[in-house]
């Protein structure tokens, strides 16, 4: 055999279960065998589709992961959505931070995909590129009065208090004596707890914690005059779209007390007695919440409550009405609606009275939405998703979906890490039946290059992990977990640019 | 049945594929050779469990198993936070708990505790049920 053939020939001589020699490095066994490359795979997104969708091809593939992120520091709405009073929830960090140091990912963070590099850059530069970037959006409301001072939607309202960077400047005027929300999920009970809980149990949880909400947003809500939140959706009770374990936090929330019309629930003991048991279960609560008379301690402890929150029903959105000079909100106009059709599927339908509601504070929170990413990927505008089949991407061979971007947004961390986990699965198929692109990619080597002729620092995770240090070095002075850092610049900073 | 598994404090699990049982087929793990210790030991403890997203504080619905017949009324029952995240769960049954919640006292002997289908695969650290 001639010297051309002389790596095949060594190959082939050894016997079969001979290993690679000790210490031999990827790109070394390469030499050995044309089957064996490193299977370069992209993520875009750090919340938790991306690190579970991470997590999962990294446990079952020799591939290496690259996940890129907007914001400068990791994991999504775990950080800049879940409520302050909620830690528990963000044990997922943990979790997501052991995939991040694992030796086969990598975090690049302070990149902006669809502007700082295309998709059809990364799918080049990789085997497969999975896009898992959420919903930074929000539903409007699309009524008249919707840009007056004193409306927001709650998404807003939740990143200023949790410390996402563009919204520091937020700051909401809680000079007046009644906040609206309108919509009756998870989040606008969210919105109604921080609004409502006293001060001094947001820095001093039950066990005497103190929670990371921002010191500033903290200060604001210590200046708070809101007396009375309305939480208020277009349908009726059985159609509430916020879980049971929230709306028992609302009704044990200290200082407050309930406002619910029994008149809303009249007739419903006997409409749920088939109904699925989680649903069966919250309506019960609020059954029980709205009509049956509080025993002696919890009639003390309402009668002591300086504030009060309610729920109201069949109540949908007209136009928010300025104040006489035209300068901010003061006030709701809510078309009174009826259902048709029942249980989930049951549409509001205007009857044509309406009702006005006074109020200094509007918060909308009927729902995220997704953003188109990059021309070159498809989007459904309707259903704010990215057309796709189990996850892969409609007409998009290589590239793949997973999380709220996929399925649209609403679900908790465990509905996202299952799609996730799916997500992986289909694309795992896909490397296995050799529909992925054959030969070496270059992955981060050729994106890094792009990114310095463009002028972009990405931020690492150990650079992350720098800027969490700092955090919790400040929170410790004041006894919370972290306090958060919330300009740009300063982070810059920190890292020494 | 395959792929005995001993923990250090002395219980022993195994876990394997059931036959199928109509067209759906459980990996289940059953407990043996209990010794007595001076306090209980977890269910979580033997790292059987998958995922466990929230670490055990009753904040997440991942760690959801079902529980054998005759051993679900040998535990203490839920309480409502329990509850509250099982409501979430995806394909609930009577004899779903936390696997979270479970601590394994000695009338559990022989008890078997089953993944849910859409979770028996997604084990993230590491562990992969063995076929038989």
């Amino acid at each position: 055999m001639g010297p051309r053939c002389w790596r095949w020939w060594h190959w082939s001589a050894w016997p079969r279960t001979r290993q690679p020699p000790a210490g031999s490095t990827p790109s070394s066994r390469q030499q050995f065998s044309t089957q064996e490359q490193t299977t370069q795979i992209c993520v875009v997104g750090s919340g938790p589709a991306g690190f579970y969708t991470a997590q999962h091809l990294l446990k079952h593939t020799r591939a290496r992961v690259d996940i890129y992120e907007k914001q400068f520091v990791p994991f999504g709405l775990v950080r800049f959505g879940v409520a302050p009073d909620h830690p528990e929830v963000k044990n997922v960090i943990n979790t997501f931070t052991q995939t991040a140091r694992s030796d086969r990912c990598a975090f690049h963070g302070n990149v902006v995909v669809g502007r700082d590099v295309t998709v059809p850059e990364l799918r080049e530069a990789y085997h497969a590129v999975v896009l898992s970037y959420g919903a930074e959006d929000n539903q409007a409301l699309e009524i008249p009065g919707e840009e007056l001072p004193g409306v927001f939607s709650a998404r807003a309202f939740v990143g200023w208090y949790n410390g996402l960077p563009e919204k520091r400047e937020l700051v909401p005027d809680l000079s007046c004596d009644t906040a609206v929300i309108l919509g009756q999920g998870n989040v606008a009970l969210d919105v109604a707890r921080i609004l409502l809980t006293p001060p001094e149990h947001l820095e001093v949880l039950l066990l005497f914690q103190k929670t990371d909400i921002t010191e500033a947003s903290l200060g604001v809500l210590r200046q708070s005059q809101v007396k009375t939140v309305w939480i208020v959706g277009r349908r009726g009770p059985l159609q509430v779209a916020f879980t049971i374990k929230e709306l028992r936090e609302m009704i044990q929330l200290p200082g407050t007390r309930p406002i619910l019309d029994p008149a809303d629930f009249l007739g419903l003991q006997d409409r749920i007695k088939e109904v699925p048991r989680p649903r069966k279960r919250l309506t019960e609560l609020l059954l029980r919440t709205a009509t049956e008379k509080p025993g002696v301690e919890e009639a003390a402890r309402q009668a002591l409550a300086s504030r009060a929150w309610g729920l109201r029903f069949f109540r949908s959105p007209l136009q928010v009405l300025p104040s006489p000079d035209g300068r901010r909100a003061a006030g709701i106009r809510l078309a009174i609606t009826r259902l048709e059709g029942v249980g989930e599927a049951a549409r509001a339908v205007p009857t044509g009275d309406m009702e006005d509601l006074p109020c200094g504070l509007v918060l909308s929170s009927v729902g995220y939405k997704s953003r188109p990413i990059d021309p070159s990927v498809p989007f459904d505008p309707k259903l704010g998703v990215i057309p796709n089949m189990e996850g892969r991407v409609v007409d998009v061979p290589g590239l793949y979906c997973s999380g709220w971007v996929k399925r649209g947004p609403t679900g908790v961390i465990t509905t996202t890490m299952t799609d996730s986990f799916l997500t992986s699965q289909t694309l795992l198929q896909d490397l296995e039946a050799g529909l992925l692109p054959s030969g070496p990619r270059p992955g981060y080597s050729a994106i890094k290059a792009l990114l310095s002729s463009r002028g972009v620092r990405p931020i690492s995770f150990s650079d992350w992990e720098k800027l969490d240090a700092e955090e919790m070095s400040r929170g410790q002075g004041a006894g919370k977990p972290r306090e958060k850092l919330l300009d740009p610049q300063e982070m810059l900073r920190l890292l020494g640019r | 049945m395959t792929g005995w598994r001993v923990h250090t404090m002395g219980v022993q699990a195994r876990e394997g594929k059931m036959g199928a049982r109509g067209d759906t087929d459980f990996s289940v793990m059953s407990f043996t050779g209990w010794h007595q210790h001076d306090h209980a030991p977890h269910l979580r403890s033997l790292h059987l469990l998958p995922l466990g997203a929230c670490e055990a504080s009753l904040a997440c619905s991942t760690c959801h198993v079902y529980v054998s017949e005759d051993h679900l009324d040998l535990l203490p029952p839920p309480d409502e936070r329990e509850d509250d995240m099982l409501d979430m769960a995806p394909l609930l049954q009577e004899n779903s708990r936390l696997g979270c919640q479970i601590i394994l006292t000695p009338e559990l002997e022989g008890a078997e505790f089953t993944l849910p289908k859409i979770t028996r695969n997604f084990y993230v650290d590491g562990h992969v049920p063995k076929p038989h």
